[in-house]
Parts: C-alpha cells; structure tokens; sequence
C-alpha cells in the first residue's frame, strides 16, 4: 500500500520543555512516514509524548529540532501566512470534544475551512453537505451541535476535517467522550476515509481503536519502543478451508 | 471447549455424518478452532457410548448418519441453561510467564510485557479486520446469516479477549513503575540490617528520567 509522497513525514523530532535542571524531553528523535490510505494508530502512557508528537504534527506546537513534512511541505520553517494555509487545505484535526463552534450549525461547521480558505459561501455549503452525507449526516446538516448527539458531533467534526479534499486527519482520542459502540462507529468512519485514500494518526491509549489501525506505533519516553507490522487478514483467510480464517495458533497458545 | 456439546448443538438440527458435523462446526466458528475428521468420530463414539447420541441410517451418499436422543437434548438444553465451569481457571501461560518474570535474572520484564503487548495488538489489528469484513457481508445481505452472525461473536470474543489481555499488560507495566518509584522513595535501611536484595522491580521497572505528562 505504501506510496513513494508520504503525506506526513516525521524526522528525528525532538521537543524539549523548560532548560537547565527542569528539562524535560517530551520527544526525542522521532522517525514516522504516514501514506496515503494508511492509518497509524499511537499508542504508549500517559507522559509518553503521544499528544505532544500530533500537536506537532498539525502544526499547533513546534519541535524543538527536526522536521516535519506534509506533502513534501516543511511546515517547521513555513512562515506563519503559509502555515495557516496548510493547516487550513492539508491537515484535518479531530479533538476528543469535538470543538464544533455551538452557535454555528453541522453544515456552516463543516464548511468554516472552506470559507476562511476563501471559497465562496454557496461552494462552501455544498461542500460540507457532500462531506455530511458521506458521513451519513445530511438529515443533520442544519442541526446546532447541542441539538446532536456526542457520535453524531465527532462525526461531523471528522467530516470538518477532511473537507475541501484535506488528506491528514490527525485525530487525538477522538472516541475519548464516547461509549464504546459509538467510538467503534466513528473508527469506523475513519477507517473508510483512510480506505479511500486520506493518511490518518490517531492517538488512543484503548487497544481495540488501535485496532483499526494499518500500524500501531509505540511510545516510551517520548520515543519509538515497538511498532506491529501489517500482517494481513488475507493472509489469515486465504489458510483456511471455510474460507473464513481463525487463527488457531492464537487461540490455542 | 466442548467440542462435545457443539457437535450435540449442530446434530439438534438433524442427523449428519462426520465430516459434515466438522464443516459445519468450523464454518459457525470461522475455523477459530479446527477440528479434524479424527476427533469428531472419537467425540461421536463416546457421545454413542454415552447414550446422547445414536447411529441411524445412511444417506443417499452411503454415510453413517448420527442422530441426536432424547438423552442427548436433554444434556445439551442443562449445558445451554448453565454456566460453563470456571472451578479451574484455564491455564494462562502469559501470566506464568510474568509471574516467573518478575525478578528473573536477565529479564528486563518491561521488554516482556512489550513484546507481548505488540503481539497482542497486533492480533487485534487482524480480528478488527476480518470484523469489519464480517459486518461487510452481514450488510451486503450475501451468503448464509446464521454462520455469518455466529463467526462475528466468535470475532468479538476474541477481540474482548485480546483487549483485556492489552489492559492487563498496560496495568503491569504501570503497577509495576508504581512499585519500583515506591521503593526508590523508601528511607534507606539503618546500618547493622543485612543488604536487601536488589529489588526485581526496582531493577527491570525503573521509570526513565524526563517523563512527563502531555
């Protein structure tokens, strides 16, 4: 699946906090290529720099060295006019409360990228209406978020995220707020996005998010510890008579 | 497992023979557990001796046809009605293989508990997948629903399993940092007390300067 642009490239990031006796190495040299269509899911403890790693990633905090790369862009030496456009054409950012603007409704929500980025009101709209309706939400589009339910709000700010045909949806414990069935329901969704062609990072520490990931990248003290490789469902289908495929080699561990 | 009951539970629905009563027993499961011809005919013998079952007939083909007795409906409505046995907690080697790990010379247990959590995830990575497949075809509405319906709760079985596996491992790993930060704080021991031995957790679970919370 990997393609030769990686649409994020992290290289030997580091961020340090504070100087002298109160330092602190929030990150250190990290080294992380997503693609187009893949999802990589962050996982490590509290304190280990996974929230701080896509902060920085989405431009929203600096490194204190090294680069990162969106489309081939360094937006660590963009100035701050071409930042603000890249965050606004490139990179999709889901919070774990939604951060949907409550006097706006789903629509002008989802269509508020596309205006600051200068499009027309009326393209706008369509677009956000097209970006709902793939979401499943365009019943929705002339709700205010408190008129919505929590899955629905986390949908419709994913839906903020990728409009305007943004391929980085950098999402930070997106299912935080959200029961199980209907943080799987948004996973889901990120997944399908993924699928058709956006490159994804999501930060979670619930194992059975990660799960939905190409890739689950490990994180220690602000470094790499472990990543798992791809192994492929297919693989595991295609070994088995039904056709279906267990894995007997997990179960009877 | 009881291949027992389940053999019993597909017989319920009519006579089948041997390999029939394997197919279908891993065509509901998604072959998470596979059976051989061999263990189905050992399993039909005893369910035979046992009265719960009994030889009848053959079909056009020429295979000896089993059928379920009353005996036997009777064992597979108590085994439906009960709940399974948990007087023995099955042997769970990761566990043992912690509990030998804490203090081990030359392990550094954090590196164990890692290994497996990659692994761990990992085979969620996989069910999560061939869930999302399982829904896939529920939704499209092709091919058989029962065994469709049986294998995704046979998928999400698994992924509960692996995910509490997941948490149990990030708990160690926690407790164990918790532990080793504890015994680090103690007051020294008073002169004249032997040497405490280097503590197992203190060695392999030390947390790392600079961490901090984001």
């Amino acid at each position: 699946m990997p393609s030769p642009q990686p649409v994020l490239q992290l290289q030997q990031l580091a961020r340090v906090h504070g100087t002298g006796a109160t330092e602190v190495h929030a990150l250190r040299g990290i080294d992380l290529d997503v693609h187009p269509g893949e999802l990589v899911a962050v996982m490590g403890p509290s304190g280990s720099g996974k929230s701080t790693l896509l902060t920085i990633a989405g431009g929203l905090d600096t490194p204190t060295s090294g680069r990162v790369l969106v489309e081939g862009t360094d937006i660590t030496t963009a100035g701050r006019k071409a930042l603000a456009a890249l965050r606004r054409r490139s990179i999709g950012y889901v919070f774990q409360d939604y951060n949907l603007i409550p006097a706006l409704t789903a629509a002008e929500n989802v269509a508020l990228p596309r205006e600051l980025d200068g499009v027309s009101a009326r393209k706008g709209r369509t677009e956000a209406l097209a970006a709902l309706e793939e979401m499943g939400l365009g019943h929705l589009a002339d709700r205010f978020p408190d008129e919505m339910s929590g899955g629905q709000q986390q949908r419709v700010a994913i839906a903020r995220a990728l409009v305007g045909d943004r391929r980085l949806v950098l999402a930070d414990e997106p299912t935080g707020a959200l029961d199980s069935e209907t943080g799987e329901s948004v996973l889901g969704l990120l997944r399908t996005r993924c699928d058709a062609g956006a490159a994804g990072v999501l930060v979670t520490h619930e194992p059975r998010f990660a799960a939905w990931a190409d890739r689950v990248v490990f994180l220690r003290d602000g470094a790499v510890v472990d990543q798992t490789v791809r192994s492929g469902a297919d693989s595991l289908l295609a070994g088995q008579g039904s056709g279906r495929g267990g894995r007997g080699q997990a179960v009877e561990r | 497992m009881s291949i027992r009951h389940g053999l019993l539970a597909l017989l319920e629905l009519g006579p089948r023979y041997g390999s029939q009563l394997r197919s279908e027993f891993e065509s509901r499961t998604g072959a998470t557990w596979p059976l051989n011809v061999g263990q189905v005919y050992t399993t039909l013998s005893r369910l035979e001796r046992d009265g719960l079952v009994a030889q009848g007939g053959e079909d056009d083909a020429g295979h000896a046809l089993y059928a379920i007795t009353d005996t036997g409906r009777d064992e597979l409505r108590s085994w439906y009605a009960q709940p399974v046995d948990r007087t023995s907690p099955a042997r769970d080697e990761l566990a043992i293989k912690l509990a030998m790990a804490v203090g081990a010379p030359g392990v550094d247990i954090r590196e164990v508990i890692q290994s497996q959590r990659r692994h761990t995830v990992q085979a969620m990575q996989d069910y999560t997948r061939l869930k999302a497949r399982a829904l896939d075809a529920l939704e499209s509405g092709r091919s058989q629903e029962r065994d469709d319906v049986a294998w995704l709760l046979v998928l999400e079985q698994l992924i509960f399993q692996t995910e509490a596996e997941a948490r149990w491992l990030d708990h160690c790993e926690a407790r164990l940092i918790r532990i080793a930060a504890a015994s680090a704080a103690a007051p020294p021991p008073r002169t004249g007390d032997p040497a405490p031995p280097p503590g197992p957790v203190a060695e392999t679970a030390r947390p790392r300067a600079g961490r901090r919370r984001t």
